[in-house]
């Protein structure tokens, strides 16, 4: 395993995607979704919607870090809020 | 209208001939002729480049190398995907959707990205250099792929059928391999044909994940660059040789290359 | 289509996730592991957090390697689709012959990528190949291992030649489920050619067209070995691709964390990319 490099910041977003999957499918056998459409053009289930969250959040960390010098945390939370967004009303 | 229309694929035609016999005509003609003077047709007809390939066991092993892995490859590639295709066809599961993008992003995704932890991950598993390691890797881009064809041609088979022979006391296992496997068996030609061809075609994979006794024909041409410059005839012959066991396989599934290509959707 | 719900399909499945899990998972955590770091070797490393993802975005090589490449793949569509559908119409629909070019126009897919790359390398010379001469003695001066657009033409011709053939041989597919019906009917209103293809062929083309637009987009986006094999990514830069300045930098100046942060960047791209692909051809189905 040493070859992989582990690192404390890089297992711990491995884990939190992790614990997402998992409660996703938990939730999804407690209470399944249905697929439902909101601003986004496309209807959406509850899985999409956490992907296109988690993709775009991928770009804003990338846009934030590549042209401004801010600390990591501002994009971090903008990114949760974009998720926020996007689950409730995507 | 008709004679236009064969006019031009005349034309397109030769252009996708010109390349190939152009490299097909330099295998037979010796490296002077080659260099010496621009000839349609060989003057001296030679088969040296081409002994030169079959009595040299590094030059041949190549193309045993490359066969055996993508032999390899093709098996493990139905095997898995088979029944996968099944699941996908016929029934609705927890994720499904997510998880056939996530399965078809392996196949889009360049073996560039996954090269070095690639490397070390066949080697601290004692993959590196085998066959089984090169065909393991291809399964990357190939599973996801008969997957998607098989999933298009299975659609196509009516779920009456399946419940039939539920009703008759078929097991599932009874039922896949006697019924359902002979009524996709184009589908499966068609699959197995083109996890041949991604899987001979591919270069960057094979090169990195081998360095002697599972080396693929082609990282064994590139020996053909030497001090003395390139050694143009034999590098043609070897071309021509690596696209023989493509013709061999097309024909094979000629009648059904058509639907094939549109995996199964039409 | 109403399937049946079932959660014991995933057995099925299973086979599928963990072989393509282990060859798709584990490199592409380490990848991102590799991406935080300055990596000397194992036991010699530092955390660097997101310094190489700024270095590389803000790498005007990267960067112009990148337009290059959206500019490759967009010139690749663009001739591409609209060849294929024209070579698919003009192929002739049963018989022998069909057979035959439909048999030769699988030819070029089968050729290993690296042949592809010799086969061009030889045909473009001006001293052994019959394109490079033709054209030498029409009097262009014609040198693509010296001139920057005379290789972007022959990497780009070359890609023309090699996967045409895959847009028309889905194309024609498509054509082919069309039933006769149709073109009577088109007859009898008596429609001109251009009208059977807008409003019959083409949108029974649209399926099988989104497969093609998908597979060339993707599969030109991460070119790698022709390029390599025929100009080695030049003359200077200008046909280094994505794939090949990646291979260069992880490969051989073994640079291993900023080829991570490149490689998750490059893979985000195409993620989107395949992403919104895919939602456009899973809802042209749809409707």
């Amino acid at each position: 395993m040493s070859w992989m490099a582990w690192t404390t910041p890089s297992a711990l977003f491995f884990i939190g995607i992790a614990c997402i999957l998992i409660g996703m499918t938990y939730w999804e056998i407690v209470s399944p979704c249905i697929a439902r459409k909101g601003f986004f053009p496309i209807e959406t289930t509850r899985g999409d919607r956490l992907f296109i969250s988690l993709l775009s959040a991928a770009f804003i960390h990338l846009g934030f870090i590549g042209f401004t010098e801010v600390t990591i945390w501002l994009p971090f939370t903008v990114a949760i809020i974009w998720l926020l967004i996007v689950m409730k009303w995507g | 209208m008709n004679k236009k229309k064969t006019i031009g694929l005349s034309v397109y035609i030769l252009f996708l001939l010109l390349p190939l016999y152009w490299l097909l005509m330099m295998s037979f003609k010796s490296n002077q002729e080659i260099l010496g003077t621009l000839t349609f047709w060989p003057n001296e007809f030679t088969f040296a480049n081409y002994m030169t390939i079959f009595t040299d066991a590094s030059w041949y092993m190549g193309y045993i190398n490359s066969i055996y892995y993508v032999s390899l490859n093709m098996v493990i590639t139905l095997l898995v995907a088979l029944p996968a295709a099944y699941a996908f066809s016929r029934f609705r599961f927890i994720g499904d959707k997510h998880l056939f993008f996530w399965l078809l992003t392996n196949r889009m995704s360049p073996p560039a990205v996954f090269l070095l932890p690639f490397f070390q991950l066949y080697s601290s598993v004692g993959l590196f250099d085998t066959h089984i390691g090169v065909a393991l890797a291809h399964c990357l881009f190939n599973v996801p792929l008969a997957v998607w064809i098989l999933e298009g041609f299975m659609s196509g088979v009516p779920r009456e059928i399946d419940e039939t022979a539920y009703i008759d006391g078929y097991s599932f296992p009874k039922f896949f391999t006697k019924i359902f496997i002979p009524l996709i068996s184009s589908g499966i030609g068609v699959t197995a044909f083109f996890c041949f061809m991604f899987s001979w075609v591919e270069l960057l994979l094979a090169r990195t994940l081998t360095s002697v006794s599972a080396k693929p024909i082609a990282a064994v041409m590139t020996r053909t660059v030497s001090a003395s410059g390139i050694d143009w005839g034999v590098l043609a012959a070897a071309g021509v040789l690596t696209i023989l066991p493509g013709v061999l396989v097309i024909w094979f599934v000629r009648n059904h290359v058509a639907k094939g290509f549109a995996l199964g959707r039409v | 289509m109403n399937k049946p719900h079932s959660n014991k399909a995933w057995f099925l499945v299973l086979p599928v996730f963990i072989l393509v899990a282990f060859s798709a998972i584990v490199p592409l955590m380490t990848v991102v592991n590799y991406s935080l770091q300055d990596i000397f070797d194992v036991s010699t490393r530092y955390f660097v957090g997101t310094e190489w993802y700024r270095e590389i975005l803000n790498n005007s090589r990267l960067q112009d390697s990148l337009v290059r490449q959206f500019i490759f793949s967009g010139s690749v569509l663009l001739i591409e689709i609209p060849l294929g559908i024209g070579v698919a119409l003009m192929m002739p629909k049963s018989g022998k012959w069909s057979v035959i070019s439909l048999l030769i126009l699988a030819l070029p897919l089968l050729v290993p990528l690296n042949v592809v790359g010799t086969i061009w390398q030889i045909f473009g010379r001006a001293d052994i190949g019959l394109f490079g001469w033709a054209l030498n003695s029409l009097g262009i001066d014609y040198n693509y291992a010296a001139n920057p657009i005379d290789a972007w033409l022959t990497v780009l011709l070359m890609d023309v030649w090699h996967w045409t053939s895959l847009v028309a041989l889905l194309s024609f597919s498509g054509l082919r489920a069309i039933p006769d019906a149709y073109y009577q009917a088109a007859s009898i209103d008596r429609a001109s050619a251009w009208a059977v293809f807008r409003y019959i062929q083409l949108p029974k083309l649209k399926s099988v067209l989104l497969i093609g637009v998908l597979l060339r987009f993707m599969d030109s986006f991460m070119i790698y070995t022709e390029p390599f094999v025929l100009t080695g990514g030049g003359p200077g830069n200008s046909t280094t691709f994505l794939s090949q300045a990646l291979t260069k930098m992880a490969v051989g100046q073994f640079d291993i964390g900023p080829a991570g942060a490149f490689s998750i960047i490059y893979f985000l791209i195409i993620l989107l990319v395949s992403w919104l692909f895919y939602t456009a051809m899973t809802h042209s189905d749809n409707k």
